[in-house]
């Protein structure tokens, strides 16, 4: 289980982004993180995944403190991070990612594989190096699939999987959350707003101006969240009926 | 018989495993060390001058042949001018690697002209390693020219990549292309320590719809210094493209000066050049991997140079 404990991180100018946010992610379960932007939902995700140190808190995986971990070592110990913005690489391919991340080289079939759950035609992908010649949405999925293709992953963290992903792609991606979720062990963690991937949630966290502000099972929270949101589309006074 | 670093070195830029199949010409220490020629590939002595005239016979195709030459003794200043004639519609590969060796505290240098003449919709494929190995303090250099005269419809692709180990080079590369010839280059240069590379292309496009795509990519690390000089001349309506990458690490410094010449209304030109260190970005990602920054280093810089 990944255990968060009253973590708090503020920017170099001083902003607080995070006021000690405490959450626990259940082994086993999708936990979708939502909220408004400029909540601090990527900032947890990156100081899970260690690309940021917290001022103070703690994050503990399995019982064990890795608060002081590197990003390295947290990825060696089953934490995987898919990044909001994908990394582009002159020289390095697809399958360079892929095998890093399996640590171990990978038949053809294995790639076409995870490249089919984010809707990839593998083999025109496979050798396709990761720069610039790819659009937004390719680069997007290839990112993901570098996360799902993780060796002995224990943490999936996905910073907005939805965004610059094509509506086909992401019927995809939804049916890979799914599955991992129905087939592995694994803890999935989903920065989103998508309602889609809110749907296919076990449980819900709100986190708005730096605090969880709901935490619960999709059932106790989803409700509650699309009320608010069709009560922003509806004003008071401009119902249209 | 080839002593054990010669052995070595040529595993290493020639892909030797003990023998070559097909033609081939060895030089070690300034001396042919093996020769033989095949029925449509003819290795000869050339005149007046130490070095090889390689004639590839018209339409033949599929063959490779092998050119490398290696220089493992401190002192040696090794010169060598190989001329290849290269007959309408063949196909083939040429393989020329080069390797240099001192630890006894003298410097070595190898020194190889390559003229290549390719007739009328000839293809070739010419692939180059170089390195440098060995301690001490003798200057390990390697300074190739390379001068090309392509014929019409001919297709020269150049894939040369400088390992490391090389103390200095200095590379020139000149061609002149006919009607729809086209040229591709990749060079890959890797510069550490104090080492310096310098390299220089001029390729005039004087045919009806040449072509020419010049890509190089550099890593200077340590105390290198790399320059790199491209001039392409648009003498007819032609295509010409080069690119110029470079990964700084350390104190590593390059200077990059390409130059575009338009002859002709309808000649198209392109460059490009990006020099940076290695984005914090990149090694990150890599990290999330599982990778050291040590490692996520290496294997962006292989990655790069590879590609």
């Amino acid at each position: 289980m990944l255990k968060i404990e009253n973590l708090s991180w503020s920017l170099g100018t001083g902003e607080s982004i995070l006021k000690n946010v405490s959450l626990e992610i259940p082994d086993g379960k999708l936990t979708v993180i939502t909220g408004p932007n400029g909540g601090g939902k990527t900032s947890l995700a990156k100081l899970i995944a260690g690309l940021e140190t917290p001022e103070s808190g703690s994050i503990l995986l399995d019982g064990e403190d890795i608060t002081g971990w590197d990003i390295t070592t947290r990825a060696r110990s089953g934490i995987g991070y898919a990044f909001q913005q994908p990394v582009r690489f002159k020289g390095l391919n697809v399958r360079d990612l892929l095998e890093l991340s399996a640590q171990k080289p990978l038949e053809d079939r294995e790639i076409c594989e995870v490249l089919g759950k984010v809707g990839l035609c593998a083999n025109e992908y496979i050798d396709r190096t990761i720069d610039a010649s790819l659009s937004g949405g390719e680069a997007k999925r290839i990112e993901i699939a570098t996360v799902l293709a993780k060796k002995d992953a224990k943490v999936l963290v996905f910073d907005e999987p939805e965004a610059g992903i094509d509506l086909w792609s992401f019927s995809n991606l939804i049916e890979a959350f799914e599955r991992l979720k129905a087939t592995e062990n694994k803890s999935l963690l989903i920065i989103s707003h998508q309602e889609r991937i809110l749907g296919i949630s076990d449980y819900i966290a709100v986190i708005a101006d730096g605090e969880v502000t709901k935490f619960g099972t999709k059932d106790e929270i989803l409700g509650g969240l699309l009320g608010d949101e069709k009560a922003e589309r509806c004003p008071l006074g401009k119902d249209a009926n | 018989m080839l002593d054990k670093t010669t052995e070595e070195l040529l595993g290493i830029v020639s892909d030797w495993t003990g023998k070559f199949n097909g033609a081939y010409n060895i030089r070690s220490n300034g001396q042919c060390a093996g020769r033989q020629s095949s029925e449509n590939i003819l290795i000869e002595n050339k005149e007046g001058a130490p070095g090889l005239v390689i004639r590839i016979k018209p339409g033949t195709k599929g063959e490779t042949v092998y050119i490398p030459a290696c220089v493992t003794q401190g002192g040696i200043d090794d010169l060598v001018y190989n001329d290849f004639y290269v007959g309408e519609g063949a196909d083939v590969i040429i393989v020329a690697g080069c390797g240099v060796h001192t630890s006894d505290g003298h410097d070595v240098r190898h020194n190889g002209i390559h003229r290549f003449i390719l007739d009328k919709g000839a293809k070739v494929l010419y692939k180059e390693k170089h390195i440098g190995t060995g301690a001490g303090s003798g200057a390990k250099r390697i300074d190739p020219v390379t001068e090309i005269e392509q014929g019409e419809d001919s297709y020269l692709e150049m894939d040369t990549i400088q390992i490391g180990g090389v103390d200095s080079t200095y590379r020139k590369t000149s061609g002149k292309l006919g009607k729809g010839a086209k040229l591709v280059i990749k060079e890959r240069i890797m510069t550490d320590k104090d080492q310096r590379a310098q390299t220089d292309f001029a390729v005039e496009l004087n045919g009806e719809d040449s072509g020419a795509d010049i890509v190089s990519r550099s890593v200077a690390k340590g105390n290198s210094y790399q320059e790199y000089h491209s001039k392409i001349s648009g003498n007819a309506r032609c295509t010409g493209h080069s690119e110029c990458d470079a990964i700084l690490a350390d104190n590593g410094k390059v200077n990059a000066a390409p130059e575009l010449y338009a002859g002709d209304l309808d000649a198209s030109l392109i460059h490009e050049a990006a020099i940076g260190k290695i984005a914090g970005e990149q090694i990150i990602k890599l990290r999330t991997l599982g990778l050291t920054e040590e490692e996520a280093e290496r294997k962006i810089i292989d990655g790069f140079l590879r590609g």
